[in-house]
């Protein structure tokens, strides 16, 4: 029922006493309405614009977060209104809802942004109204696409530990990942280049003696052109068991069309070496080297644009079936009316219905050859309306394969634009968070400063942080301090008694952080543990043996318990929207002044000294990974202030 | 309240002077906007709040913003509430009652006032209003024929999925109880007096005419 109807609906239970008089059987007991009470305006507050309506509109859905008590979660007894902190733009589409019982979706507004909001009110999507369901669907695929777009980008991203198979794989797949597969890349294709060139040339009369006639190049120089074709096929059949072998599903790639291809273009030669020089199959042997032209096709592996033109052709298979079918149709129209047309004619040459296929095919596509010409009047009417029509059939369904291929190649531009975009828009936002993301630091610093100045208990680095710093922060701060302190091990305990308790397991150097900081993602926390606490920190001074790293194990599976909320960017005081992903790189990339392990294995900081936090937003489901500590030293810097201050 | 109605008349008249053009006609007639006596006055004539007359108007409005209810409004509106069945054929008896001064539609006014009967009149109103449901061409008299449209009009409301299955004699039979309840005088047709004597009589009836009345 209508919400615009719930309205009448006083009107039908009256109308129903024209039914009374009629009935054979008591009526049931009509619902008693409970504490029935007058229609009240209520205020909805949101961001400041303040909505008024009746209580009774919003009560027509139950099943949203205005129709259902869950509003009285955001009830403010002072002003006595429900405040939301949402969108206030978008908050009138959601009103206009409840008053009209239709949902609107506004051109203007993001698709992602009212989405949030449709979700954060408790309605469903699929009721946005026939004039706006199009264009919401719409937009929504757009997304989609542009995201699997960019997911598809990450697959770059180098995961660690790729087996050898899964390395080539990525290496054939995309040739920009690494060196080797570029070269690959370019040799096969220079090959493939000289294949046809061979073929092409194969075929070309050479100079010849004076009293024979002129001769093919190809059965001139066979020998020459023998060994070359020997080598293409060669490395083609090299690179095409190199595919086999690297695909990871075997079955899926032998049927790919790319595969086929593959296997077409080698075959002939094969085929050759095998068939003995017999009259009568060298005729079909012949035939077969025809196939050799299809190693041109494997171009398209190289050439973005053939791929593109494939695909359309693909998608426009029924447009382009439906342009056979109509000139067919003609062509076999016309044809019977002009062969019939010229019978009378002599020495004509429509001699018949399929003779005259020829003529109409040349007519109609407007080549107009000349050699088969009507001779008679009818003739000649038939055969210009012939021609003229066939510029219509085929002008026709042509614009659409166009738009089609041009729809199709200009995505593919658009997202290439984006990934070489991607690149300038990281780094800027790197350079606007680098303030932001030493503060950690700093104030841990400070707070190492102060601690070792004053030799007392973390309560009062508290307080003293939290003059210096804002209180978010320095709450933050604490927390991050308190992980510290939970995850010390034995070893690292008696080292923090001895010296005093220098934190051990800090949290590593400005330049990690905002690297990992901003690669963001996810990273597959390799299962090393992270207590290696026993390094840093306490490095120069007076323990130099680092190198052990206690392994104890951490339950990387209970995942989930791991998060860690690492906000940086301090956007939301809630801190509840949003928590940052640190993904603390390899010691490897280290600047060379933090190592205080130079000398030691970097693999094992490396792996060990990675903290990843997640990035949380509300709704995607949370990214995350299990926390390690980090190990990196941060030594050095902690270190020179240390000594500086206290010793 | 004069004026108004003079607008709609002179708005219809105007449609027929130029009835050249049919789609002028329908700009025109469309373009009549009702507006409803005002408040005082119809808190006057029926039982009905101030705060009511407030709430039945907007709910009135936001389904009909001209003012007026036609027919096939009428019958889209009421046929929401009974999804399963076909409600129109009843929705037109109903509308006929609601239209008091036959003009074709229905306005606020005819709206409330038949309502104030339902839910807010005695009992010899409301028996008189069912009466004047079911008295079809309205000459004071129900027939058999009249009655069996009515009956047949509120089975189709049920639809046709019922359990068990309602048969094509049902109506009829329904019909025939009716009237032999209602027939005092077998004469074949049920006059006012008879239908009200007979209701008053039956307890079922009489408690079921209470049944809606505090529905606003």
């Amino acid at each position: 029922m209508a919400a615009g109807v719930a309205a009448w609906l006083p009107f039908a239970r009256a109308a129903a006493i024209g039914w009374m008089p009629v009935a054979n059987l008591p009526m049931p007991v009509a619902p008693a309405e409970k504490n029935k009470r007058q229609d009240e305006l209520i205020v909805l507050n949101v961001s400041g614009r303040r909505f008024q309506t009746w209580r009774n509109t919003l009560d027509r859905y139950p099943d949203t977060l205005l129709g259902s008590s869950e509003k009285e979660f955001f009830y403010n007894e002072e002003t006595k209104e429900y405040f939301f902190d949402r969108d206030p733009d978008v908050f009138r589409s959601v009103l206009n809802f409840y008053r009209t019982g239709k949902l609107h979706y506004p051109r203007y507004e993001c698709i992602s942004s009212y989405d949030e909001e449709l979700a954060f009110f408790g309605i469903v999507p699929e009721i946005i109204g026939d004039c706006c369901y199009e264009e919401y669907k719409d937009r929504k695929r757009e997304n989609a696409e542009r995201l699997m777009d960019d997911q598809e980008d990450n697959k770059d991203a180098k995961l660690p530990n790729m087996t050898f198979r899964e390395t080539m794989w990525r290496a054939f797949e995309n040739p920009h990942t690494s060196t080797m597969a570029l070269v690959f890349y370019y040799v096969t294709g220079f090959f493939i280049a000289v294949s046809v060139i061979t073929n092409v040339v194969e075929t070309v009369p050479c100079g010849s003696a004076p009293n024979q006639k002129e001769v093919p190049c190809g059965e001139r120089y066979t020998v020459a052109f023998f060994c070359m074709d020997t080598a293409c096929v060669m490395i083609f059949t090299v690179e095409y068991l190199m595919r086999l072998f690297a695909a990871p599903s075997r079955y899926r790639f032998m049927r790919s069309v790319m595969s086929i291809i593959d296997v077409v273009a080698i075959l002939p030669y094969y085929i050759g070496l095998v068939m003995t020089d017999n009259e009568d199959v060298s005729g079909a042997f012949v035939t077969l080297r025809v196939f050799r032209v299809f190693r041109i096709f494997k171009f398209s592996r190289h050439s973005q644009g053939l791929r593109i033109l494939g695909y359309t052709l693909k998608s426009c298979a029924s447009e382009l079936g439906f342009l056979l079918f109509s000139l067919t149709m003609a062509i076999i129209i016309f044809a019977t009316v002009m062969f019939y047309a010229e019978k009378g004619s002599s020495s004509s040459k429509f001699t018949s219905i399929p003779a005259s296929f020829w003529y109409t095919i040349v007519t109609m596509t407007t080549l107009g050859y000349g050699d088969m010409v009507p001779k008679t009047i009818a003739g000649k009417i038939f055969g210009s309306i012939c021609s003229l029509s066939g510029v219509l059939v085929i002008a026709l369904p042509v614009p659409v394969i166009v738009s089609n291929f041009s729809r199709i190649y200009h995505q593919n531009q658009r997202a290439d634009k984006r990934r070489a975009q991607k690149k300038a828009r990281l780094a800027r936002i790197r350079i606007s968070k680098t303030g932001s993301s030493s503060a950690f630091l700093h104030s841990k610093r400070n707070g190492l400063f102060n601690e070792a100045l004053e030799l007392t208990g973390s309560t009062e680095d508290e307080k003293r942080l939290s003059k210096s710093t804002s209180l978010l922060e320095s709450q933050h701060h604490h927390l991050l301090h308190c992980l510290e302190k939970t995850t010390v091990s034995a070893h690292t305990l008696e080292l923090a008694l001895c010296h005093n308790n220098i934190l051990n397991h800090e949290f590593v150097d400005e330049q990690y952080y905002q690297q990992s900081y901003l690669e963001g993602g996810l990273q597959n926390y390799p299962s090393r543990s992270p207590s290696l606490s026993s390094q840093d920190g306490v490095t120069g001074t007076c323990c130099t043996r680092r190198t052990k790293k206690h392994h104890t194990p951490l339950p990387n599976a209970s995942a989930p318990a791991h998060m860690q909320p690492l906000t940086h960017t301090h956007t939301h005081p809630q801190g509840l929207q949003e928590l940052s992903t640190i993904h603390i790189q390899p010691l490897s990339t280290s600047r060379s002044s933090l190592n205080m392990r130079v000398d030691e294995p970097a693999p094992l900081n490396c792996q060990s000294s990675q903290i990843t936090t997640a990035i949380i937003s509300i709704p995607t489901p949370p990214v995350t990974t299990p926390e390690g500590d980090a190990h990196l030293p941060a030594g050095p810097t902690h270190q020179n202030v240390v000594k500086v201050s206290a010793l | 309240m004069d004026a108004k109605r003079v607008e709609t008349v002179s708005a219809r008249v105007d449609a027929a002077v130029s009835s050249t053009d049919s789609v002028e006609d329908e700009l025109e007639l469309s373009a009549v906007r009702h507006r409803p006596e005002g408040l005082e006055q119809l808190e006057a004539q029926t039982r009905f709040s101030r705060k009511e007359l407030q709430i039945l108007y907007r709910g009135f409005k936001n389904e009909c913003p001209s003012g007026v209810v036609n027919e096939d409004t009428f019958k889209d509106i009421y046929s929401q509430f009974f999804p399963q069945g076909d409600a129109s054929t009843y929705a037109h008896f109903l509308f006929n009652a609601f239209d008091t001064d036959h003009n074709g539609s229905v306005s606020f006014e005819d709206f409330v006032m038949g309502l104030s009967i339902l839910l807010r009149g005695t009992v010899q109103e409301k028996l008189n209003w069912a009466f004047n449901l079911y008295d079809i061409n309205k000459d004071g008299y129900i027939t058999k024929e009249e009655m069996l449209d009515i009956m047949k009009a509120i089975y189709d409301m049920m639809g046709k999925c019922t359990y068990p299955v309602l048969k094509e004699e049902t109506p009829r039979q329904h019909v025939e109880v009716f009237f032999q309840k209602m027939d005092k005088n077998k004469d074949g047709v049920v006059t006012i007096d008879e239908f009200i004597d007979c209701c008053q009589n039956d307890e079922n009836i009489m408690r079921s005419m209470h049944l809606f009345e505090n529905v606003l």
